[in-house]
């Protein structure tokens, strides 16, 4: 009969599935030098079932009775708890205990800081808490390190983690600057027209009053280098002193100027005024358009201990973005410049549309409204 | 009075503040009460476990108090849901948990402890190995047939049916196929021998009642019967027995009737538990309740749990959620499809993942149930329903 009841019950189970959360605890681990900082909520149940809280037997767990089991449940945790790095242990000690409401009851809160022998360079950790008891039980693990944060999870199968704190990490974070760097230069269409802007004539020279093809690549090309150097050796030089704050500008003032760089560069090529020194042009507007970088990185968040990693990275991003729209247009531009729709429709057309849209977003930009999106 | 009432409902707010919660802090008071244990430790069950876990621990290795043990808390476990007690059952059965021929018994409960973990490969295995063994074990063959039902291996759940009632006629082993053939294409007839069995068995427990009786209901329900859907469903519940499925399958059977205010009604009480608390919020949301926010951010803070933890339990509940909530049709298809994949096929787990993909515009996300759908010639009119629409927007028609 019994044997029934159970096969019943486990019928509709198999269908319902449980409805009550399971056992976990919470660990949060900040290394720092040779410290290791620590936070561990456990509930306030499986510690009871454990080592016993409930001292008067009537199914509650008073702050009373957590309290005078304190230095039980801080020696249990960390009895299952080790903590080492390069081999060597890094005894926890607990420095306060206290509350806390998660969504499925009260767990028990211990704040515990780690001495370790030497700087935490590899983190081992070796987690053990209630696996004897309950199997299902895990320890969810958040390691918060400058770069980023990691999670990772304990359970019976894999009790023991390892942690690399710096290498990898740093390597990570530039490849994810030097990321938002090439995406930062390709959605961002006023950097890419005013670098145009530059580039259509590089494939002509101007001469008895308008542009005429060039006849060999290699000037073309010195032409281009020189343009994107001085662009880039600019536009690194503000970023950097932004990014530092050394300078800083309001950014409507930059952005206005940043548009009106791209009307500027644009109307050149329609009415030049400058076609020998054009990379003195993308020296001096770059200037501006390092600004504009900077505030981009702001947004991102620049890590402390890694400021440089960080802008570097950015910079290298920018640097490789810019290189695959030159490579992508100076074959195509040399190839087609001695053609009627070069001259007429992509260098005279081209630069009058960028006039167009950038004298649009200098308007809205100066006067703070929105016409079209940039 | 006034200081229990308030007691109440600090913890109510506990346990509806999201799983982020505030910070840490220090109890002013000693006698607060921090956290009420599910059991009483006074309570003769509990001491009865406790021995048990004393005799055990002398000895970890005695099979019969390590058998007593561990079939006491998955009892447990089934019956307040609570996974905990899954975790203390697999405990008592450490010597032997890893072992690829342990003795028969522990073959049995371990099959069932890892069905509850939705491990199905691993408990189906360990049950064919005690079947082997002992063809006569009633518990292993529903425990398989059960398996197999969930996992819409039909004919093989109808094979294990057969064995069970070649050597019990009870309610149960009498229910047992027509469970499989109401959903195979023979609903109506399934539903005629149920309801024979029920009335052939007037000395069945209420819970054998309770059981056959959610069945007749769902039955009826598929086949478009509303009435006796409802008659059934409420013969049920006047048992008096507090059954999450058949509150479960109610509450579902009144939000398909537009009838969200008898859902809170029913589940208002029932906040400490997920599976009803889904219910509950969605009732709410429907009548625009104010409690709707609050149910829903408690669910969302124990979905968050449950990912951090990377449990697979409740994809279809999540999916739900994601679905109605979070409006965001895609992923609740994706996690449809993976509950489905991990072979948790019921209706119910059908029904949200056809629902997704038409919301998601996906009909080709739901080809695996449509196709199970014709195989088992399934008669759900809802479920038919929604693979009509799904074709006619495959098909590209209005």
């Amino acid at each position: 009969m019994n044997r029934w009841l159970v096969f019943l019950t486990l019928l509709l189970q198999v269908i319902a599935a449980d409805a009550h959360k399971p056992s976990d605890s919470y660990l949060a681990l900040r290394p720092d030098g040779q410290q290791i900082e620590g936070k561990w909520d456990i509930a306030l149940r499986d510690l009871d079932y454990a080592i016993g809280l409930d001292s008067d037997n009537n199914g509650e767990i008073t702050w009373g009775e957590l309290r005078a089991r304190h230095d039980a449940v801080a020696a249990y945790a960390l009895a299952h708890l080790k903590l080492r790095t390069n081999g060597e242990d890094c005894p926890p000690r607990v420095t306060t205990q206290l509350v806390d409401q998660h969504s499925d009851g009260a767990y028990a809160v211990l704040r515990f800081m780690a001495l370790c022998p030497e700087t935490v360079v590899t983190l081992e950790a070796t987690y053990s808490l209630f696996f004897d008891l309950d199997p299902q039980h895990k320890g969810l693990l958040r390691l918060d390190l400058p770069a980023a944060t990691t999670t990772a999870i304990f359970s019976p199968e894999q009790p023991s983690q390892r942690f690399e704190l710096t290498g990898a990490s740093k390597l990570q974070q530039f490849i994810d600057y030097l990321k938002h760097g090439v995406w930062h230069i390709w959605i961002g269409f006023d950097h890419i027209l005013f670098l145009l802007s530059l580039l259509l004539p590089a494939v002509a020279h101007f001469a008895s009053g308008r542009w005429q093809p060039l006849d060999s690549f290699k000037p073309a090309f010195w032409d281009v280098l020189r343009i994107v150097t001085a662009f880039t050796l600019a536009h690194s030089i503000t970023l950097s002193l932004a990014a530092l704050e050394v300078i800083q500008l309001p950014s409507r003032l930059v952005e206005s100027a940043i548009a009106l760089s791209v009307v500027l560069a644009a109307a050149n090529n329609v009415f030049p005024l400058v076609h020998g020194r054009r990379w003195v042009v993308a020296f001096f507007f770059g200037l501006i358009h390092g600004f504009g970088f900077a505030s981009v990185l702001a947004d991102l968040g620049l890590p402390r201990d890694s400021l440089v990693l960080a802008l570097v990275g950015f910079n290298v991003g920018v640097e490789v973005g810019q290189l695959a729209i030159v490579s992508a247009f100076l074959p195509l531009a040399y190839a087609l410049r001695k053609t009627v729709f070069y001259r007429r429709i992509v260098l005279f057309g081209g630069s009058i549309a960028i006039m167009v849209v950038a004298s649009i977003w200098l308007a809205e930009r100066a006067l703070d409204f929105k016409l079209i999106s940039s | 009075m006034p200081r229990n009432a308030a007691r109440f409902l600090i913890s109510l707010c506990f346990c509806c503040a999201p799983a982020a919660s505030a910070t840490p802090f220090i109890p002013q008071d000693p006698a607060q009460v921090l956290e009420r244990l599910p059991v009483r430790p006074t309570d003769p069950a509990m001491e009865g476990l406790r021995e048990l876990r004393r005799q055990l621990a002398a000895d970890p290795r005695r099979l019969d108090v390590a058998i007593d043990l561990a079939d006491r808390y998955f009892r447990l476990a089934v019956r307040q849901g609570d996974p905990r007690y899954i975790g203390y059952a697999q405990s008592a059965l450490t010597p032997w948990w890893g072992q690829p021929e342990p003795p028969t018994e522990v073959l049995v409960l371990r099959a069932g402890l890892k069905q509850y973990l939705h491990n199905f490969d691993a408990a189906l295995a360990d049950l064919t190995q005690a079947l082997a063994r002992d063809p006569g074990n009633l518990t292993a063959w529903s425990y398989r047939a059960v398996i197999y039902i969930v996992m819409a291996r039909y004919e093989e759940a109808r094979r294990d049916c057969r064995q069970l009632y070649s050597r019990d006629q009870g309610l149960i082993a009498a229910a047992c196929e027509p469970t499989v053939d109401a959903l195979t294409g023979n609903a109506a007839t399934a539903y005629a021998s149920l309801a024979e069995a029920l009335r052939r068995n007037p000395a069945a427990t209420p819970s054998q009642r309770l059981w056959v009786l959610t069945r007749l209901a769902e039955i009826a329900q598929r086949l478009g019967k509303l009435t006796e859907a409802e008659a059934r469903y409420r013969s049920a519940l006047k048992l008096g027995i507090d059954d999450q499925y058949l509150l479960t399958a109610y509450a579902e059977f009144l939000l398909d009737q537009r009838r969200p205010a008898e859902v809170v009604e029913l589940l208002k009480d029932k906040t400490r538990n997920d599976v009803l608390l889904l219910r509950l919020a969605l009732a709410e949301q429907s009548l625009a309740l104010p409690a709707a926010q609050t149910h829903q951010a408690a669910i969302q803070a124990r979905i968050d749990a449950a990912r951090l933890r990377q449990d697979k339990l409740h994809l279809s509940d999540e999916a739900i959620f994601e679905l109605v909530f979070r409006k965001n049709p895609r992923e609740a298809l994706r996690l449809a499809r993976e509950n489905w994949e991990l072979g948790q096929r019921e209706p119910s787990d059908a029904r949200i993942l056809l629902e997704a993909a038409l919301a998601a515009g996906q009909p080709a996300g739901a080809a695996a149930v449509l196709e199970w759908l014709a195989r088992n010639r399934h008669e759900d009119v809802i479920l038919l329903r929604l693979a009509a629409e799904l074709k006619a927007l495959r098909d590209g028609k209005p």
